[in-house]
């Protein structure tokens, strides 16, 4: 089943038009990598999709429903969450209270999700009232993902989430992605590592200057002599 | 005067580009010592002052809170903070029935109800001039500027309307003499000024509670931090906005009352009060409720205790020059350490 499917979608900042046509499926417990050269509309795109950025033209659906045009509240509510490249923690809460305002929109009782996703990420369990902002870079982006994982969402959008970290750190992130991907969440990711992310993908695409270049299985694209010319320096 | 003022700012901004953190290390360092100084003057030879110092700083605290609440949500200089103070507190002159008295204090329970009652209409007030003023500028991508110069209309609209329903007159909640009480150390005190400080206090622990014990707090907390990332959180970011404008009208009410109780009601004194209640917020750094707190007491104690030194030149021994010590203390923050003592960086 298809859980989010954009169809033409042109979009950008104010005047100025970065997609021109952008077309992205994502199928149900997929991992999509989107990668592409700085300034193919990459980050343009999940913006677009969460609605923090006017859909122009095209369409967006969600679970086969057209949710073109619906603020981030709203796409929240539907299981879609979205962890920003940067600034993607509040760094004068603590640890738990950066989850607990991830359930903001929660009216149950989440204290044991709370518990659950820490327990997803060892290395800042201990420093659970620590403030966010004196967290590791590495630390934050985990802190980010338990975030976005409070609603217990059906599909994530990742805007480059091995961004800035050191390399070991990397690994460590993709390996968390792979686990919640494993318990049943579609993910969408924007990346500069393209190596790394595609391997652990399903499908990828390729995007240049705002429009669709190419499409695939991770696999296939890791091996495609385009791909690794352009985007993989070999 | 302006020429050796503009060279010693000259000067300052030279050694803070050229020495950079050391500098803001050292402004800090100066910042606080010259605050030990004042409360060790304070205590030595201006005791009755210190504690006058107290009650006044007791009352810009309550403002100053709500101007950095409304500040780290919206981003804004809400200058029309004092007019609403003043306002609350002729709602409570309005709502003031019976007289009486609680104990010692020269008001009985119909000022607590009054207070209760002041409270819910400015909270009131606040929500809906930003449902009719703000919301709308901010819907249409407005900058924190015009925000902050619609806040003057405001203000300006505020003061009209007390002159017009109050008239321009000085009125008091409570006719009559009450004496103040001698305390140990040479210390004379009214019962109203216990009030006074009690409440504040009280309110502030409320204040407290609510933003690190509370949902709601919390996403307060959160906005102030990265409005952004709470919008993308789901939170309610109109939800939170409401409850900032409802607190901090609330506090201002409040605040208003209180300084009502300890000198009296004018509608011009709201607008005078800017300049002290601005210098505590930015003194503790804009945006961080313990600052306002921290930084209204030292410009309440700082005020009062510039008048009780006895020295033969200004600012010192003239009543008259207190909002220039609320200025001084201003330029001097922003010269030093631009963004408060418990400002973010």
């Amino acid at each position: 089943m298809t859980v989010l499917e954009a169809r033409d979608v042109v979009s950008g900042y104010g005047e100025v038009e970065i997609l021109h046509g952008v077309s992205i499926k994502v199928e149900e417990r997929e991992i999509v990598t989107i990668i592409g050269p700085n300034g193919a509309g990459k980050s343009t795109l999940l913006k677009t999709v969460f609605g923090l950025l006017p859909c122009k033209r095209g369409a967006i659906f969600l679970d086969g429903e057209n949710v073109t045009g619906q603020p981030p509240q709203a796409l929240v509510r539907r299981g879609m969450c979205y962890v920003p490249q940067s600034d993607n923690v509040f760094p004068t809460l603590t640890v738990q209270e950066n989850l607990e305002m991830g359930a903001f929109i929660r009216r149950d009782n989440y204290r044991a999700k709370i518990e659950e996703v820490l327990a997803l990420f060892p290395d800042v369990i201990e420093r659970r009232h620590t403030r966010a902002g004196k967290l590791s870079g590495g630390q934050r982006q985990m802190l980010a993902l338990g975030r976005a994982l409070m609603l217990e969402p059906r599909l994530l959008l990742l805007d480059e989430p091995s961004a800035s970290l050191a390399p070991n750190m990397v690994q460590l992130v993709f390996a968390k992605i792979q686990d919640i991907n494993r318990s049943g969440v579609s993910i969408v990711m924007v990346e500069q590592n393209a190596r790394e992310s595609l391997k652990l993908s399903h499908r990828g695409y390729v995007l240049a200057m705002g429009q669709n270049r190419l499409e695939g299985s991770g696999e296939s694209l890791l091996e495609s002599e385009e791909v690794g010319r352009l985007y993989l320096g070999d | 005067m302006v020429r050796s003022l503009t060279r010693a700012a000259a000067l300052i901004g030279w050694a803070r580009r050229e020495y950079g953190g050391r500098a803001e290390k050292a402004g800090t360092v100066g910042l606080w010592l010259l605050i030990g100084l004042l409360l060790v003057v304070g205590v030595v030879d201006a005791r009755q002052y210190l504690v006058t110092g107290i009650i006044v700083g007791s009352i810009i605290a309550l403002g100053a809170l709500g101007i950095t609440l409304i500040f780290g949500i919206l981003k804004f200089a809400h200058f029309a903070h004092g007019d609403m103070m003043m306002f609350g507190a002729y709602i409570a002159l309005a709502a003031l029935v019976g007289g009486g008295s609680i104990g010692p204090l020269s008001f009985g329970w119909g000022m607590i109800f009054a207070i209760l009652v002041s409270m819910a209409v400015l909270a009131a007030v606040s929500v809906a001039i930003d449902r009719v003023v703000y919301r709308p500028l901010r819907r249409r991508g407005s900058s924190t500027v015009v925000l902050a110069i619609a806040s003057l209309g405001i203000a300006i609209m505020l003061r009209a309307i007390m002159l017009l329903w109050w008239g321009p007159d000085q009125q008091l909640y409570v006719y009559g003499i009450h004496p103040a009480r001698e305390l140990p150390f040479d210390i004379m005190l009214k019962p109203d000024q216990i009030f006074i400080v009690a409440t504040s206090i009280l309110l502030m622990a409320l204040v407290y509670l609510l933003l690190f014990r509370t949902k709601m707090g919390k996403a307060m907390r959160a906005m102030s931090d990265n409005a952004d990332l709470a919008r993308v959180s789901g939170i309610d970011t109109e939800q939170v906005v409401m409850w900032t404008w409802m607190i901090g009208g609330a506090l201002a009410a409040v605040a208003g009352i209180l300084l009502g109780i300890q000198s009296n009601l004018k509608p011009e004194l709201g607008f005078t009060l800017l300049l002290p209640l601005f210098a505590g917020a930015i003194l503790g750094g804009l945006g961080s409720p313990q600052g306002a707190l921290v930084g209204a007491m030292i410009v309440g104690i700082s005020q009062e205790v510039f008048v009780g030194i006895d020295l033969p030149f200004p600012p010192f021994g003239v009543p008259g020059y207190k909002p220039a010590v609320a200025f001084g203390i201003l330029i001097l923050v922003l010269l030093v350490r631009p963004r408060g003592l418990f400002g973010k960086t």
